[in-house]
């Protein structure tokens, strides 16, 4: 079940293979849902979701899948998960349902998705894609929350809703929330930021 | 002069390979560098090596932006005085005020993106780039006097790393750096660098202020008027103020004469490109007499050469679209560079009065065009030729 191999699928992605920063994957929905961390958050766990359970679908049924036709079914069952997924956001997070509007039904179109269950779960067996959907679903996740994380912080002074820098008392002593950070370019620059991190910590990763 | 080269040469060695201070060999060659001319040959092939290095180049820039900021700092004191009622300062008072204000902002710019490049170049073992004594002055000369400094290190920071050497230092650039660092500024902490309060020493905090003086650049006056669709009122003076530059204002953009001074220097000693400056003033001026032509409100209708002398139009001209680096390499280029960087400014300025200065967008967004422009005018270039060949053939 938890072979080394199994194990390594569930966690490369995480980090030398990671969806954003390595396969540079799932940059728009990134760069515009992280704003705040909360929906961040829910974005990632939605997305792993569908990762996972996509993958697991896809390869259970990938033998009857005549090929010619692969992409409608996969989209079917993308669909499928993710119109579950909007249903239950709205049903129990409404608020934050409303903040991700569109991009919730935009998973469909993340490459993330599309790309695993192309490269992966159409050739192996169920239980390594839902371990593949999984650690890619969380790989991403991992930097939506970094990104939610110091957008947050930084652009609007809170974390989950929570004044932290006012109950630090940064604003009597003259400091200003970064405007810049709240808008997607600034979102551009510092996952090009945590890619310059990743990367000069993992010589490996440069390309030549 | 001869014991000071007698000092470096005595104190050399220890920063060569082996030396005890190895570490810190491109900081040494950086001030070996600015207080002597190297002395490095070429060895092979022919190559004509000029005295006037980067660095002999950048300080011909520093001394050309001398005027505008003197100028800044003697405006700056004048507009905080006129706004607290005392008309009567003399000229050393206002320059003194100007001085206490504006040298901090020069001193933290200084300080974080010089101390930038010298840990990048020391990391690297590259040499230190001299790009940034021009940015380190242009920086302070493109904000509002009242900014908070560690917006200014901020942003400093944000321009050199993100800007400059990300891409590789000096001479790889895409952005002004300078401009970069104000557009940082506008975005991430908008109400400190625009709107009507920020542009004189002391107007913000309210103390003292004459009863009813606004503040108001001959730009946001122009703004506000296009906003609410009514006549235009002039609150700061007319036209010969602002091409003397006893205006509010950033620090170093009132003065239109001042700048042109500047800008005679560079001229003269053959450092910028008189293409590209021309064709900013040219395009600036084009666009104004097309809106006069269209007329629709009252921001339209004002005489085109105005617009050359509002808020920082002739500052970039001069200073920002003539980077060697950022702009255009091409003779043809420059011309099409610098006459869509005037144009776009006005264009931006009159449509759009959210955006009150359209000169720092306009310039930046044609530094990411510039390498385009290049490459169709080095093409037109390459198929004319195969033309010509095809009809001697």
């Amino acid at each position: 079940m938890f072979s080394a191999k199994n194990m390594k699928l569930l966690t490369s992605p995480f980090g030398v293979n990671n969806p954003i920063t390595v396969q540079i994957l799932g940059i728009c929905s990134a760069l515009a849902v992280t704003a705040k961390l909360k929906p961040a958050f829910v974005m990632a766990l939605s997305v792993t979701v569908v990762t996972a359970f996509a993958s697991l679908i896809i390869s259970l049924i990938r033998n009857g899948i005549p090929s010619r036709i692969r992409i409608i079914v996969q989209l079917v069952v993308i669909a499928a998960l993710v119109i579950l997924v909007d249903q239950v956001l709205k049903a129990y997070v409404y608020d934050v349902s409303k903040q991700l509007s569109v991009f919730v039904g935009l998973i469909i179109t993340n490459c993330i998705i599309m790309g695993r269950i192309e490269a992966f779960a159409l050739g192996n067996k169920p239980w390594p894609s839902f371990l593949d959907g999984i650690g890619n679903g969380v790989g991403y996740g991992i930097i939506l929350i970094i990104l939610g994380f110091f957008r947050e912080l930084l652009g609007a002074g809170t974390l989950w809703g929570y004044p932290v820098l006012e109950k630090l008392g940064l604003y009597h002593v003259g400091y200003v929330n970064n405007g810049l950070m709240i808008l997607p370019p600034m979102a551009l620059i510092c996952v090009g930021l945590i890619i310059w991190i990743q990367r000069s910590r993992n010589k490996n990763l440069i390309e030549k | 002069m001869k014991g000071l080269r007698h000092f470096v040469d005595k104190i050399k060695p220890n920063f060569e390979k082996g030396g005890k201070f190895e570490k810190l060999h491109s900081s040494f060659d950086a001030f070996e560098t600015f207080l002597f001319v190297p002395n490095h040959v070429t060895r092979t092939g022919c190559h004509v090596r000029d005295c006037i290095d980067l660095k002999r180049m950048m300080i011909v820039v520093v001394m050309a932006l001398l005027p505008a900021l003197l100028f800044g700092m003697y405006n700056t004191g004048l507009q905080h005085f006129r706004a607290v009622g005392m008309a009567d300062a003399s000229l050393m008072q206002c320059f003194g005020f100007g001085l206490w204000k504006v040298l901090p902002i020069i001193i933290v710019s200084y300080v974080v993106g010089l101390g930038i490049e010298f840990i990048s170049a020391q990391i690297r073992h590259h040499e230190v780039n001299e790009g940034f004594l021009v940015s380190g002055m242009l920086i302070p000369m493109v904000m509002p006097v009242d900014v908070p400094l560690w917006m200014v290190a901020v942003a400093t920071a944000f321009a050199v790393i993100i800007g400059k050497e990300v891409f590789g230092g000096t001479g790889m650039n895409v952005f002004n750096p300078a401009l970069l660092a104000r557009a940082f500024i506008f975005f991430a902490y908008t109400p400190y660098i625009s709107g009507e309060k920020i542009w004189i020493a002391g107007l913000t905090k309210g103390e003292g202020i004459v009863d009813g003086f606004s503040g108001a650049t001959p730009l946001s006056d122009a703004a506000s008027a296009a906003l609410t669709h009514s006549e235009i009122h002039w609150t700061m003076g007319g036209p010969w103020d602002w091409f003397i530059g006893t205006i509010p204002g950033c620090i170093g953009e009132t003065s239109t004469l001042a700048i042109l001074i500047g800008a005679a220097i560079l001229l003269w000693t053959g450092i910028a490109s008189w293409r590209v400056m021309l064709s900013v003033f040219a395009g600036g001026y084009l666009m104004g007499l097309l809106f006069n032509l269209i007329g629709a409100n009252a921001y339209m209708e004002i005489p085109a050469y105005y617009h050359l002398l509002m808020g920082g139009f002739a500052f970039g001209a001069v200073f920002m679209a003539t980077d060697p680096v950022t702009g255009s390499q091409t003779n043809t280029g420059k011309w099409i560079y610098g006459f869509l960087i005037g144009s776009l400014a006005v264009l931006i300025r009159v449509i759009n009065p959210g955006y009150p200065e359209g000169m720092m967008l306009s310039i930046l967004f044609m530094n990411a065009v510039a390498p385009l422009i290049d490459y169709y005018v080095v093409q037109a270039n390459m198929n004319r030729r195969a033309r010509r060949v095809k009809v001697a053939q």
